[in-house]
């Protein structure tokens, strides 16, 4: 598909597929055109060309039946602040049509599941950020859609937080959905998809499963600090063929992991060896930063507010 | 997922209306717990009568009856015309936040957002009228009205209160902020409730203003309900009155609908 806002083209033809049951991450940086993207297949927003179907209806001419089987989790909280956490389950189940049981019913299931029992009965604007997320995903989860959109469902939440919602995410995979979600961070992406798009100034710049994109964006990275300069210079002349970098200054050198457990014991083994004592030490992951590197050549452009 | 669960089915039309009453139950529930905004509603109205009494009633002739009467009506009519930017506030408000965008990803009907904020409106007005007619009858409001009067006046009310507040989702539809919809809201009915014979008899208005203040809707409504309330001359302005609500419901509702569609699928 593709959209422009007057002659601000966003999306310049973006095509991907998910597969039934199975998490796709949209991966891109500020103004990539993630949530132009999510707005547009979860029908929020019509575009010029091209055409999207989800779970089989196309989003023009049949929005209804899409609305039916979707639930969306927008990037900004869209719950109401004056009713409280159950209020507005029960609300929207009933705008998705369920029987008045079955939205008290699954509204409880919900509280329960989401950690919200106790703060039920109390408006959501005395929520927490991260209580506020959570129920808003409940919400989105109410009429138990097969298919859910999530934009940016971990942006803003501690590290803790963060765990327990891959969790709940994963959690919803297990029981069947099919889940797109997008995300601006590798890491996030490769814990939970079974594929990733990524996508930058409106395009896909690459498509694959977190390894296959991992392949192409290079190892996971060992960086060591030495104490003094003796020290570090030891250790290069005994590390030498594995070195990818050094930095005198820092005294500090870094390694490229082929195998990152292997070749991390190996490599403090050998130290061992020759009794260099380093003073820390890190594994890196790569990043979004390194994707963009490997695929285009250049940082991720921040192309917000263009 | 223990829970089996069940949808309604039913027609599209009756699926429609179960929304709109959702989202009216979710609007009146703002109301009550909005505990600002309705202490408003109580005070702002007695605020009104007292200070218009007591400033207004020695200066403004306006034959025979006793000014309290006179000026029930333009209160109670003025009221209802600045409330309806709370209609306007909570349209804007909904459509700042995300969850306009939540609704509209709902196979609902769309429109019932619009119809939540202004049937709740509907109450909160009713409340308003209630209070002022109270506090009247304390100072001095002494109506004339038969039973059957009294219910003229409270469909009336009830017709121009909903044909202002859909005027009023306009107004929140097309401002971009709250401030936009308080100086938008002030810069229409201001001139219209003041221009009218709300507070003072057209007679005694500059001459080029009083064909405007004589004949303007919220004129007529003013007129009709001070003829239902305590027997004023009421040449044919409850049937205006009628009129023009039922007007300005017809044209409003439906721009209102498709601005909505409009901003919200950009
Ligand atoms: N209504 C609009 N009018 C004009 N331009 C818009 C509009 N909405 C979005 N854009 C532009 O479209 C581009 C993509 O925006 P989008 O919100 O999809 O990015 P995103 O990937 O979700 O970014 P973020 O990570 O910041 O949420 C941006 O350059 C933005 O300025
Ligand atoms: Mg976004």
């Amino acid at each position: 598909m593709r959209k422009s806002y007057k002659d601000n083209q966003v999306l310049r033809g973006i095509n991907f597929e998910v597969e039934k049951g199975t998490i796709l991450a949209l991966l891109g940086p500020n103004g990539a055109g993630k949530t132009t993207t999510v707005r547009i297949l979860s029908t929020l927003l019509g575009f010029d060309k091209g055409t999207v179907t989800i779970g089989g209806f196309d989003v023009q001419t049949h929005a209804d039946d899409v609305r039916r089987s979707i639930g969306l989790t927008g990037q900004s909280a869209a719950v109401d602040e004056l009713l409280t956490g159950r209020e507005n389950l029960v609300m929207m189940g009933r705008l998705y049509h369920l029987t008045k049981q079955s939205a008290h019913a699954r509204a409880d299931e919900l509280l329960e599941e989401f950690g919200l029992v106790d703060a039920a009965n109390r408006p959501a604007k005395t929520y927490s950020g991260g209580m506020r997320r959570r129920l808003d995903l409940a919400v989105s989860l109410i009429a138990t859609p097969p298919i859910i959109f999530l934009d940016e469902p971990t942006t803003g939440l501690d590290p803790r937080s963060r765990i327990a919602m891959w969790d709940i995410i994963d959690r919803l995979k297990q029981g069947g959905a099919t889940i797109l979600l997008t995300t601006q961070y590798l890491e996030e992406a490769d814990q939970l998809a079974d594929k990733i798009v990524v996508i930058d100034g409106g395009k896909v710049i690459a498509n694959g499963t977190a390894k296959e994109l991992k392949a192409r964006v290079g190892k996971d990275r060992l960086e060591l600090t030495f104490g003094t300069q003796k020290l570090f210079k030891s250790a290069v002349s005994v590390l030498e063929k594995d070195i990818q970098e050094t930095n005198a200054d820092n005294k500090s050198l870094t390694i490229v992991l082929k195998d990152t457990n292997a070749d991390v014991k190996k490599t403090i083994d050998l130290l061992a060896k020759h009794e260099l004592k380093f003073d820390a030490m890190a594994v890196h992951k790569p990043t979004l930063d390194d994707v963009f590197l490997a695929l285009t050549g250049k940082q991720a452009k921040d192309t917000e507010g263009k | 997922m223990a829970t089996k669960l069940e949808f309604e089915q039913k027609p599209r039309w009756v699926l429609a209306l179960a929304d709109s009453l959702v989202m009216i139950r979710r609007s009146s529930t703002h109301i009550v717990r909005n505990t600002d905004q309705l202490l408003g509603t109580f005070f702002q109205p007695i605020m009104f009568l007292v200070l218009f009494t007591a400033v207004f009633g020695g200066a403004i002739a306006t034959g025979s009856e006793n000014y309290t009467d006179f000026l029930m009506a333009g209160i109670i009519v003025q009221t209802i015309a600045f409330g309806s930017t709370t209609t306007a506030i909570a349209i804007c408000n909904d459509l700042q936040r995300g969850i306009v965008d939540r609704f509209r990803s709902l196979p609902m009907s769309n429109l019932a957002v619009l119809t939540g904020h202004v049937v709740s409106d509907l109450f909160r007005n009713g409340i308003s009228t209630v209070v002022m007619v109270l506090a009247g009858l304390l100072i001095g409001f002494r109506p004339t009205a038969t039973v059957q009067e009294w219910l003229q006046f409270i469909g009336l009310i009830a017709l121009f209160t909903l044909a202002i507040s859909w005027l009023a989702a306009i107004v929140g539809l097309l401002a971009k902020s709250v401030e936009g919809v308080q100086w938008m809201t002030f810069v229409v009915i201001m001139p219209l409730t003041f221009a009218s014979t709300a507070f003072v008899p057209a007679e005694s208005m500059t001459a080029w203003l009083r064909p405007f203040a004589e004949n303007q809707p919220v004129s007529q409504m003013v007129d009709a309900v001070r003829a239902l309330l305590v027997g004023a001359p009421a040449e044919n302005s409850i049937l205006l009155a009628a009129v023009w609500s039922v007007a300005i419901l017809v044209v409003s509702m439906p721009v209102a609908a498709w601005l909505f569609k409009r901003k919200t699928s950009q």
